[in-house]
């Protein structure tokens, strides 16, 4: 299975150095790829319907608890069919649509590797590379937005989609380790034996906020839902494949996968109902006031994904039943229609529902699938759609005292669906061929072989819904944690409550479609809403942070060193003073000190005098001198108290600083009187204040009593391992031998940066 | 400060400074020195040379650039630092040693070799830095 | 004596500081030397200080007899007094080729690169 998910991601890494041959004729070849994994996991089926689970495990990062663990289950299996076999259909179809493109390989290397990303999603059973491979989706889906990189509009689409799946990306991240926090494992469905561990858990609410986070932002819910429209700058067969058929069905993905260990919770429920049925209201409703053909589709998918997560919250069984059939049904109908329109685009060269009629008489093999899909999309008999939509009607008029007002909302969701459908597959087909239309042609076969299949299935499945009914639908409810009696799936109820509400769905829709006309005027009324709209906010969200940073940097970083300096020294100074007045003794235990002796003192007064005339001289040559006195006496303090090494070595590193600035010095200017009275003032008290703070620091610590196991350990090994007898020679030679070997490369990298700082400028300044 | 008697001085204060410094390195293990002691002295012995006469006589002097100094201490030091590996198949950085000590030096080993690398590096930075300096003065 | 070379140490960290807020940068290099040299010291003292006692083995005897000054801080120094030799040349060289490039010794007046706009 590790291999079947790595295969794109060799797949798009070979088209590195292969890239240059898949972009002629063999375009069409990289259609194998997906279509080999589509064989590969429909052999699953028989085994997955028997009730079998197939689990594979490879060890990746153990120390973390990081397995490659994969689950084939009835849900993945449903997701991973989905995302090999549209794959395939829309692999083949780019051959054609983007024929000759300068990055077709670039292309087929992101839709690879977002295909193994979306794989690995669907089929990790560990939950942090369940996160890795969502991050991977985010990222390709990045790339594929922005394909059209030199289209400002394209970047700026692809930074918003990436920021908000991101951000979802991190909640997923945030809960995952909570939830591994909890139930101490980080298998999926290890974590569903622990259920009762989490919903006890005082973490549980924050556990469930950040998954909904990081599906509401993937499946484009209300309010993080603008993300998508933005994405369908891609070319089409990415707004085909990621943005509706499968990435965004991700973040359903997630609920799904633990409604077992998390959902059948009132805050679970409640909040999917809501949100689920705010998004599918919404976007229906902005489906009438949109004319670019995707436009539409996009928004209607994020009703469908509103749909799903409704029905993921009802929680009943017929509800998962629904949301299981309405994830197949709105696959093939809604890639048939993303497809549909890519062709039109591709042959009239505009997506504006207003303009395009027609067609059907050019390309009639497009319309036959266009309208199709569209019969599915609407529930028409005898699609697929039919089926899916009459589920739903059942879980939400079966569930309790809100059902009648929950299957409201649906009938007017499928309503406007069904409009936006009519609108996408029949519209452009219908009606008086435009003169400027007359030209278009039938695009190659590649083209429009994969729609029709698509649609065809649709149909093929409504009459026949017992090819998944048993294979797919049924091991993913009881995936799900729904077990209970086998799954009927039927064309046809008898005449009942529910067909009548078909029925008005069908008919109000048709009346809108035929009545409604879709215009420009009315699109850019809506376009006034677009200040309070969730993306102009985050968008003004952004905008503020940006000019917000830009004020503090420019504050903060301001250019002038010496403020900096004076900002951490006062940091510094208020935070350890602060520290240091809680918790202070204030008592000196001098009897612990050493005696004075009179040539210390002198030393010590030598040694204050050269400081303060250092500072306060007016010669620089002076300051100079008074700094090499002051090295001196600390030379002299450090013969005092037993440390012979460090004297001779500060004495030898005191004449060669003084010798180098005497160099320096006379090439530089005398000192000028830059600074006012009071800025030295300023600058003064926090010296003095951040001096007396070290000074009781040090006196603190002298009165804390001492104990260091690393002195005793070198004093006594110092002999007896190292054989020398100078116990800080043997530190620096051969306890801390590889401090030392690095100390003196620094020092080497420091001699040739003075070397090449004076040598190289005056040897060029030589050759001019 | 070319004067008669600083010249004719660091003439002979060269090599006792030299010798002087050498000395200060062997015995780093037992009392107080070491290779950035050692080196340090050996540097301003060649300081003050170049001070009494010139950076040019000093220079020719040495003969080459002070700065292969610093690659060829660090090889020392390195190669002293993974001899154990090599010869005794040991960690890096364990300390080996001739079996017999030797007059004056005592025991010799590895250590002895890293400290000797350290005392090249040093006089090959403090040179290159004092005398690229002198010279762009 | 510790108590006078606390204060010292706080008088050089004092001085350093002031003179790194200046604005010349010959007097930014020499604050960063006093401020290296108290934190030497600083280094050294709180490893305790301990008179006439070197930690050095005495001959004839493979262990320490007696109490001795603890080498470890020693060692830190002597390295750190050794690196800032490094530091302080480099940063004279900068110092000298900034003021041959930009002409002048005022830190205020090379902030250029940094505005931020």
């Amino acid at each position: 299975m590790l291999t079947a998910i790595l295969t794109g991601f060799i797949f798009s890494l070979l088209l590195v150095v292969a890239g240059k041959y898949i972009k002629g004729k063999a375009a069409i070849l990289s259609a194998l790829v997906p279509l080999g994994l589509f064989i590969y996991f429909l052999q699953f089926t028989r085994q997955i319907s028997s009730g079998e689970i197939i689990t594979k495990t490879y060890e990746w990062v153990p120390s973390l608890g990081v397995n490659l663990g994969f689950t084939l289950d009835g849900i993945s299996l449903i997701f991973t069919l989905m995302i090999t076999g549209i794959g395939f259909l829309v692999f083949a179809y780019t051959a054609t649509y983007l024929k000759g493109h300068e990055y077709l390989d670039r292309f087929y290397g992101y839709l690879g590797i977002f295909m193994a990303a979306m794989l690995g999603v669907v089929l990790s059973d560990n939950i942090i590379s369940l996160f890795i491979f969502w991050e991977l989706t985010s990222i390709s889906s990045f790339f594929l937005i922005g394909f059209n990189n030199k289209e400002k509009a394209s970047r700026k689409s692809a930074v918003l989609a990436l920021s908000i799946t991101g951000i979802g990306g991190l909640l997923l991240l945030a809960g995952a380790l909570i939830l591994g926090n909890i139930t101490g494992t980080y298998s999926i469905s290890e974590m569903l034996l622990s259920k009762d561990l989490i919903a006890e858990s005082s973490h549980y609410i924050i556990i469930v906020i950040l998954i909904f986070g990081a599906a509401f932002t993937k499946s484009a819910q209300f309010p993080f839902h603008f993300w998508l429209p933005g994405a369908m700058k891609a070319p089409t067969p990415v707004s085909t494949y990621l943005h509706s058929a499968t990435m965004v069905k991700a973040g359903v993905y997630l609920l799904m996968r633990f409604t077992p260990s998390l959902g059948n919770t009132e805050l679970w429920n409640t909040t999917l109902i809501t949100v689920g049925a705010i998004t599918m209201v919404y976007a229906a409703i902005h489906t009438l006031f949109r004319t670019d053909l995707k436009g539409i589709l996009a928004y209607s998918t994020i009703a469908a994904l509103g749909i799903l997560v409704f029905l993921i919250g009802l929680g009943t069984r017929e509800a998962f039943v629904a949301a299981c059939v309405f994830i197949l049904v709105h696959a093939l109908y809604k890639a048939t229609l993303f497809l549909v329109t890519g062709i039109i685009d591709h042959e009239t060269g505009t997506r504006d529902v207003t303009r395009l009629s027609g067609l059907r008489k050019v390309l009639l093999p497009v319309a036959i699938a266009g309208f199709l899909a569209a019969i599915s999309n609407a529930g028409i008999p005898p699609s697929f759609g039919f089926i899916g939509k009459d589920l739903i009607y059942e879980a939400t008029l079966h569930f309790g005292n809100t059902g009648v007002l929950l299957t409201a909302l649906a009938i007017i969701t499928n309503i406007l669906l069904l409009y936006a459908g009519f609108l996408a597959g029949i519209k452009p087909f219908t009606g008086k061929l435009p003169q400027s239309f007359e030209k278009a042609h039938m695009p190659g076969f590649l083209m429009w072989i994969p729609p029709l299949i698509l649609a065809i299935l649709g149909i093929t499945i409504g009459v026949f819904p017992s090819i998944v009914q048993d294979s797919l639908i049924q091991p993913a409810v009881t995936a799900m944690g729904q077990n209970g009696s086998e799954i009927q799936i039927k064309l046809w109820h008898g005449f009942n409550l529910i067909l009548g509400l078909s029925a008005i769905t069908i008919g109000v829709g048709l009346l809108i479609y035929f009545l409604f006309k879709p215009s420009l005027k009315l699109e850019k009324g809506i376009a006034k809403f677009d200040k309070i709209a969730p993306k102009s906010i985050v968008e003004s969200i952004g905008y503020g942070f940006g000019q917000g940073s830009k004020k503090v940097t420019g504050l903060i970083q301001n250019g002038y060193l010496r403020y900096y300096v004076s900002v951490i020294i006062l940091f510094l100074v208020l935070l350890t003073g602060y520290t240091l007045l809680q918790n202070t003794k204030y008592v000196i235990d001098y009897d612990s000190f050493s005696e004075l002796t009179v040539y210390e003192v002198l030393t010590l007064l030598v040694m204050a005098v050269g400081i303060l005339y250092t500072v306060f001289t007016r010669s620089r040559l002076a300051a100079v001198a008074a700094m090499g006195v002051v090295g001196l006496a600390i030379s002299l303090i450090f013969v005092y108290y037993s440390a012979p090494d460090l004297a001779m070595t500060q004495f030898s590193i005191d004449t060669l600083t003084v010798i180098l600035f005497v160099l320096v010095l006379y090439r530089l200017p005398k000192y000028l009187k830059l600074s006012d009275r009071k800025a030295r003032i300023k600058d003064g008290i926090l010296s003095v204040v951040f001096g007396s703070l070290i000074t009781v620091l040090a006196l603190e610590v002298l009165g804390e009593p001492q104990g260091s196991q690393i002195t005793d350990f070198y004093a006594e090994n110092a002999y007896v391992l190292a054989k020398g007898k100078n116990v800080v020679n043997v530190i620096l030679v051969d306890f801390r031998g590889i401090d030392t070997f690095m100390e003196i490369a620094v020092l080497t990298i420091a001699a040739i940066g003075v070397f090449s700082l004076l040598k190289l400028r005056l040897t060029k300044k030589n050759r001019k | 400060m070319k004067t008669i008697i600083l010249r004719t001085a660091s003439n002979y204060l060269l090599p006792l400074l030299l010798l002087f410094s050498i000395f200060i390195l062997l015995r780093g293990h037992y009392l107080p020195g070491g290779g950035f002691v050692g080196g340090l002295i050996a540097s301003i012995a060649f300081v003050l040379h170049a001070f009494a006469n010139g950076l040019e006589n000093t220079k020719n002097l040495i003969k080459m650039h002070p700065g292969f100094l610093m690659p060829v201490g660090l090889l020392v030091a390195f190669l002293a630092g993974v001899s154990p590996a090599l010869i005794s198949n040991l960690p890096f950085m364990t300390g080996i040693w001739f079996p017999e000590p030797l007059a004056v030096i005592g025991m010799v080993g590895s250590a002895l070799f890293f400290d000797i690398g350290v005392y090249l590096v040093v006089i090959g930075v403090s040179l290159t830095i004092i005398f690229t300096i002198t010279e762009s003065a | 004596m510790e108590f006078l070379l606390a204060i010292l140490i706080g008088l050089l960290y004092a001085s350093g500081l002031y003179m790194m807020l200046r604005r010349s940068l010959v007097k930014l290099i020499i604050g960063l030397i006093l401020l290296g040299n108290g934190a030497n010291l600083l280094i050294f003292l709180l490893g305790r200080i301990t008179k006439g006692k070197p930690p050095i083995i005495p001959e004839e005897s493979k262990f320490f007899l007696d109490a001795y000054a603890d080498p470890v801080p020693q060692a830190l120094i002597l390295t750190a007094i050794v690196i800032s030799f490094g530091l302080q040349s480099f940063a004279i060289v900068l110092i000298k080729r900034a003021y041959k490039v930009v002409k002048t010794d005022d830190l205020d007046q090379m902030n250029s690169t940094d505005e931020f706009s």
